[in-house]
């Protein structure tokens, strides 16, 4: 054992301890033991102490005294785990008793030892805790990059302006560059973003989606930044962001026109510094991500119009792939409907029925102002309405209709005409006809009799 | 180039509690291989009855090698040796403690002893033991923390497994900081 001066919290050490006890000689002799076994530790004399540490700093493990002055080691455990809920906790005891060991760990604790300590057993203990604190990040990574990464990366089209994509991508994936993906709503931008990461450097760590005009500009910030305990209200956990959560991977900015001007300033110090600040906190936290965004706006004519701010364009557009519609690819459209046939009889296990040669005809002419995402659904919904070996063009209703008037009718009538239409093409098979408007079956009765289907 | 001073650590209560003669004799000789300095063993026995715990019936470490750093040449490296049971307050016990890149350390042949676990004493292994932990404790004198490379004498080691496990020489990187204080 070496008497060691306390190190300053580096970043690169074996774990950061935080130690709770009263008696000072604990606190320094524990604070020496770790600190020559090459961790950072650092002592707080009560609990209070230990609370302000916790918002200033990030431990990965704590060390409790159960037996305090003013608040108990128990309760003590319960606030810092409001404060940090990843933050492992090991109680120690003066005396082991059953009874304090099942409380302990009732309480969520990591475990508990018994003073005084076998330097054997606390060298385990820590090594241990701090290996299942890895070894559960890890999974909330490998979990966070299936649910990422295992929807499709495939690019499916074999039209000029597909291989064009197909090449850029190719091109841009294994570097670090920014990548801004433009194209119309539906035509695959997110699928793209994902076909960089996964052929990227970054592909065994996350890749984090947000969907930046889903939120209020509040709420966005608190997504992508994280926030810290009593933030604003309702803020009763310090949250990471999605910078934070993507460590090391890639974070994808879908719908980047739609952000606020405050938003794109903090987002372009991002971009620049790499170092975030939690909503409510002060201390920048050095962040590690490649950024993909993607819009289906005209940020050109965002930042003219002063939308969006060129300096944070410029940033963004470092490489940009635009992907064209699907009316201007008709060619990919077979190959396309193929693929949707074949992936949603396969999740139905469904023997895989024929596209008639009209329905692919109806198909090829139809607009698609929905892109691949109006005929992936269309697909969908024809494998739901038509049970037979052959699609016909019957089975086809779609989403949007170029030709449709587009006034002269209210909300409901179009409601009222596209139930109709679904009930007859449907056979009035309610429980069919709510699958395909994406509705439950009571919602559908009340529609029904509301508009007097029935 | 600094020596090592051995000082021999007994209570006058307690006849069992300075290590043999012959013991320190060898580890003299095995340091002074080690560290490639001169080891020398004072004539005079330190009392540490002082740091006895009567609870615990242990000898406080920090507490010796406080009352060592007063008492001793600052132009040596002392290490004491006791075989008496060491301890820290929130630790069950030590094998030794030192002064991370100071000039005192303490060592204990109390756990190296095959007796303490029920075996028949060897005198052989006691000695490598006794070697790979005061040139472990002398080597924190240098400034070096614990080695992650098991092999090295700074592996840490709580356990005499580990202790036995380990190799009796520094790693490349650990002999570095002994190298520049012209020990090599």
């Amino acid at each position: 054992m070496a008497t060691a001066v306390d190190a300053p919290m580096a970043t690169k050490t074996r774990g950061k301890i935080l130690i709770v006890d009263d008696e000072l000689v604990v606190r320094d002799s524990l604070g020496k033991w770790f600190a020559s076994e090459g961790y950072i530790a650092r002592p707080a004399g009560g609990a209070r102490e230990a609370l302000e540490l916790i918002q200033q700093l990030e431990f990965d493990i704590a060390l409790i005294d159960i037996k305090m002055p003013g608040m108990d080691g128990m309760e003590l455990q319960a606030r810092l785990h409001e404060a940090d809920p990843e933050l492992t906790v090991v109680i120690m005891t003066g005396y082991a008793s059953v009874e304090t060991a099942v409380q302990a760990l009732k309480h969520g604790a990591y475990d508990y030892i018994t003073k005084p300590v076998d330097p054997d057993e606390l060298s385990h203990l820590v090594a241990n805790a701090l290996e299942h604190k890895r070894a559960r990040r890890e999974v909330e990574r490998l979990r966070e990059n299936l649910q990422e990464v295992f929807p499709s990366t495939e690019l499916i089209g074999k039209s000029p302006a597909m291989k064009k994509a197909t090449e850029l991508i190719e091109m841009v994936a294994p570097t670090e560059a920014i990548v801004l993906i433009t194209g119309e709503t539906g035509t695959g931008k997110e699928v793209v973003a994902r076909a960089i990461h996964a052929a990227g450097p970054r592909r065994y760590m996350p890749m984090v989606t947000i969907h930046c005009g889903g939120f209020t500009e509040t709420l966005l910030e608190s997504e992508l930044f994280g926030h810290e305990k009593g933030a604003f209200t309702g803020a009763q956990y310090r949250k990471k962001g999605k910078f934070e959560i993507a460590d090391g991977g890639s974070v994808f900015l879908d719908e980047i026109g739609d952000i606020s001007l405050k938003t794109q300033t903090d987002l372009l110090r991002v971009l620049e510094e790499k170092e975030i600040v939690r909503v409510g906190g002060d201390q920048p936290i050095k962040v590690d991500f490649r950024c993909i965004a993607a819009t289906n706006k005209n940020l050109e004519a965002l930042v003219k119009e002063g939308a969006f701010r060129a300096d944070l364009y410029c940033r963004l557009s470092v490489f940009c792939i635009d992907l064209p519609p699907l009316r201007e690819r008709r060619d990919d459209i077979p190959l396309l409907v193929d693929h949707f046939l074949n992936k949603f009889c396969m999740a139905t296990s469904r023997a895989m029925p024929q596209l008639s040669a009209e329905a692919l005809e109806v198909l090829m002419h139809h607009e698609w102002p929905g892109n691949v995402r109006e005929l992936e659904n269309a697909v969908e919904r024809a494998l739901v309405v038509g049970r037979g070996p052959e699609i016909r063009p019957a089975d086809f209703s779609f989403q949007f209709r170029a030709d449709e008037p587009k006034g002269g009718q209210t909300l409901d009538e179009v409601e009222r005409a596209h139930i109709e239409r679904i009930l007859r093409e449907t056979q009035h098979n309610l429980s069919r006809a709510a699958r395909v408007l994406g509705i439950d079956r009571t919602t559908l009765y009340n529609k029904l009799r509301r508009y007097g289907l029935r | 180039m600094k020596p090592i001073h051995l000082i021999p650590l007994g209570a006058p209560s307690r006849p069992g509690a300075e290590p043999g003669l012959d013991l320190l004799e060898s580890l003299a000789a095995a340091l002074a291989r080690t560290f490639r300095t001169p080891c020398q063993i004072r004539p005079e026995t330190f009392d540490l009855s002082f740091a006895l715990d009567p609870g615990r019936q242990q000898y406080h470490s920090t507490a010796i090698i406080q009352r060592l750093e007063r008492a001793m040449y600052p132009d040596a490296r002392v290490l004491g040796v006791t075989a008496s049971d060491l301890y820290v307050p929130v630790l069950a016990f030590v094998f030794g403690e030192a002064q991370l890149d100071g000039n005192c350390a303490v060592v204990s042949t109390a756990r190296l002893k095959e007796e303490f676990y029920g075996m028949p004493p060897r005198q052989d292994l006691l000695r490598k033991r006794l070697l790979k932990e005061a040139a472990h404790e002398l080597g924190h004198t240098f400034g070096l923390r614990h080695c992650p490379d098991w092999r090295c004498l700074m592996a840490s080691s709580h356990a005499v497994e580990r202790l036995d496990v380990k190799g009796a020489e520094f790693c490349r990187a650990c002999r570095k900081p002994i190298f520049e204080n012209g020990y090599w």
